[in-house]
């Protein structure tokens, strides 16, 4: 099967993958919403007010570094990291925001819902709307909350209400439920910035679209700095915002391999990991159709990751089409040895990843070893990693 | 012509409207449910809605989510639901339909789902999260098979849109009260009898309005403009109890606040 960056189609298709999968409720809301981003896709002003925000708020383009002492150490390749966490909150989640914060003011709405899991879109979310004035409620799984507190109370600093939700496994799965629901009742006047490419039809090309300048400025960036496109290019995939906006613009540049990285927990048995490109089977969930991990009923299965913002059991549409298409690669990392790249990250470069982009730099490390040392790999270092240094203490039973 | 169509021809010659109740399949296990759905027909309701509980249901507010995890706690299976209704359908006066996710229709397999439940004596399905755009195979499928697909339009639903739903929607078109999820509601909105009126003008097939109806004057209301009338949480609320109470004493509950919703009816 041929791939396109052509899609998805009108019906929100990236090959049989994707779709519309909700309630008659929301559909008018859906279909307000694409015809809005086609006008502002299309108006010069739009545009120019975005980027103008990406340069002077978010302070892009973030840089591509030259990781050099970790890819000494590594012995092979060398391992370049598209800074994401450089970015004004600290990941890439910002552009995605933003862009959905202006679609909100343009659609005459003033109330803005969002899910969040690591917190780095909760947060990146309520950045965009006390900049815009806008309202701002955050549904959160209490499992993440306490995970990530710091964001927790960067979001309520940022004037952000984060509601707790209780219910399931108390995740981002639990939180995009919550969030929806309250989309239903709500929807006349509020916009739900759902923060990866995931459910219904315009949100996972919506946050391609955003996201897709990481994969932009790093082709400008390995020909200025390179002369070349790189070899391969790494990333990590929860929901795959990041991923996807990284991977998009190298889909027709068959020269460069693309790894996607998932989230491989503790094993590969049920309930232990959370890969549903490697291990789950195509099924809707969250209002599309694409890989996810669910039972044989198809009641949606528990998972597991270290990292809150990959503890998901489906993954967006367009890497479900890369993935069959055959494009995209997808493997998994496994909690310890995310946990491991951390530290050698941290102590090599001198940069603390977010324990999500810390499974796309272990996945570099180990592509990196033993090939010749002319050979390019790029990361997308995604976010951070503050927010995680209490729960990695923890974990590693180190103090604070 | 399927069970339901048969049913509201009945209706309709007799100058009648159909009461509805929604109850979760396996809460707080299959044996209760099939004693329910045999007191709710036995009180005189016309018809039953049986949900399948789902790991995500983001139509359902806290009382129909809450019943969903207490059957899936149980490890209940999609067969196990299909084996209790074969048992009880056939003494049952009116017919069922499951309100299912896609996900699970999907998963099942369509035409496998459609040939399951209907062996197993259920009439038709509403899928919620399966918006009509996007319900062709299924549609196909259930028409070819003589069951049910009932279609849902909503508050927000523009009015072109709504007559194309109902155009592909067979046995009843299912018209939700609100913008919002399930659950009861003291006050229904204003213009609820008059977004109903219009399509009923549009439309030849009947009508039902499900969500937020609780309460016998709900039913007083809105009898006149609809041809049927769903009720859920209020149910389901009450069957709750049978984690702590008698179940005697729940079932008599359940069917008592049923017949004060059948006693509203025009």
């Amino acid at each position: 099967m041929s791939v396109s960056s052509h899609v998805p189609d009108a019906a929100g298709r990236f090959g049989n993958f994707g779709g519309r999968y909700v309630p008659e409720t929301l559909m008018r809301a859906l279909d307000e919403l694409a015809a809005e981003y086609e006008k502002a896709k299309r108006d010069k002003a739009f545009q120019a007010e975005l980027e103008d925000l990406l340069h002077n708020y978010v302070g892009r383009p973030s840089p591509l570094y030259h990781a050099r002492r970790l890819s000494e150490e590594c012995g092979g390749a060398q391992i370049y990291l598209k800074r994401e966490d450089l970015n004004h909150t600290g990941a890439h989640k910002i552009n995605n925001t933003l862009g959905q914060a202006l679609l909100t003011i343009r659609m005459g709405k003033k109330r803005v819902i969002a899910e969040t899991g690591a917190g780095q879109h909760g947060v990146a979310t309520a950045t965009a709307c006390a900049r815009f004035g806008l309202d701002c409620i955050v549904y959160m799984g209490e499992e993440d909350i306490r995970r990530q507190q710091p964001n927790v109370f960067s979001m309520k600093l940022l004037g952000a209400e984060v509601r707790p939700v209780t219910g399931g496994s108390r995740t981002l799965r639990d939180a995009i439920n919550e969030a929806m629901r309250d989309w239903m009742s709500s929807v006349e006047t509020t916009h739900y910035i759902l923060g990866s490419v995931v459910g219904p039809h315009p949100f996972p090309r919506i946050v391609r679209d955003f996201q897709a300048v990481i994969g932009r400025e790093t082709i400008e960036q390995a020909k200025r700095q390179i002369g070349r496109l790189p070899d391969r290019v790494v990333a990590c995939v929860g929901g795959g915002s990041n991923a996807a906006g990284m991977f998009y613009p190298f889909v027709e540049e068959q020269g460069v391999e693309l790894v996607g990285v998932e989230a491989g927990g503790r094993s590969g048995e049920p309930g232990q990991h959370a890969s549903p490109l490697s291990y789950g089977q195509p099924g809707v969930l969250h209002g599309s159709f694409s890989y996810v991990m669910q039972d044989e009923d198809g009641q949606t299965c528990d998972v597991h990751s270290v990292s809150a913002g990959l503890d998901y059991p489906g993954v967006g549409p367009e890497h479900s089409y890369w993935k069959d298409s055959g494009r995209v690669s997808y493997t998994s990392c496994r909690d310890s040895d995310a946990l491991l790249a951390f530290g050698a990250l941290a102590k090599a470069e001198g940069i603390l990843p977010a324990l999500e982009s810390s499974h796309a730099v272990a996945k570099a490390m180990e592509l990196a070893a033993g090939r010749p040392k002319d050979e390019v790999i790029v990361v997308c270092l995604s976010g951070r990693g503050d927010k995680d240094a209490a729960e990695i203490a923890r974990l590693t039973g180190k103090e604070t | 012509m399927s069970r339901i169509d048969e049913l509201f021809e009945r209706l309709r010659v007799q100058g009648q409207k159909a009461l509805m109740p929604f109850i979760t399949a396996g809460d707080p296990d299959l044996e209760f449910t099939a004693a329910v759905l045999v007191e709710l027909m036995r009180r005189g309701s016309h018809m039953c809605e049986l949900g399948i509980p789902y790991s995500d249901p983001i139509a359902d507010g806290p009382v129909i989510q809450a019943s969903y995890t207490r059957a899936l706690d149980h490890k209940l299976k999609l067969a196990q639901i299909l084996e209790m209704l074969s048992g009880a359908t056939p003494k049952l006066s009116g017919p069922v339909v499951t309100m299912v996710s896609y996900a699970i229709v999907l998963r099942h397999g369509l035409k496998a789902y459609v040939e399951d439940a209907q062996r197993a004596g259920v009439a038709g399905a509403i899928v919620p999260d399966l918006p009509a755009d996007e319900a062709g195979e299924l549609a196909k499928l259930c028409r070819a098979a003589d069951f049910s697909l009932i279609q849902l339009v909503t508050p927000t639903t523009p009015r072109d849109r709504a007559l194309r739903i109902a155009e592909s929607s067979t046995g009843f078109l299912y018209y939700v009260s609100v913008t919002g999820i399930t659950g009861e509601r003291t006050e229904l909105p204003q213009s609820l009898v008059d977004n109903v009126g219009w399509l009923r003008e549009q439309t030849p097939l009947p009508i039902c309005i499900g969500f937020g109806i609780s309460q016998p004057q709900h039913v007083k209301q809105l009898a006149p403009v609809a041809d049927g009338l769903i009720v859920g949480s209020a149910i389901v609320r009450r069957i709750a109890e049978a984690a702590t109470k008698p179940r005697e004493k729940v079932l008599a509950d359940v069917g008592e606040y049923v017949a004060t919703l059948l006693a509203a009816l025009p």
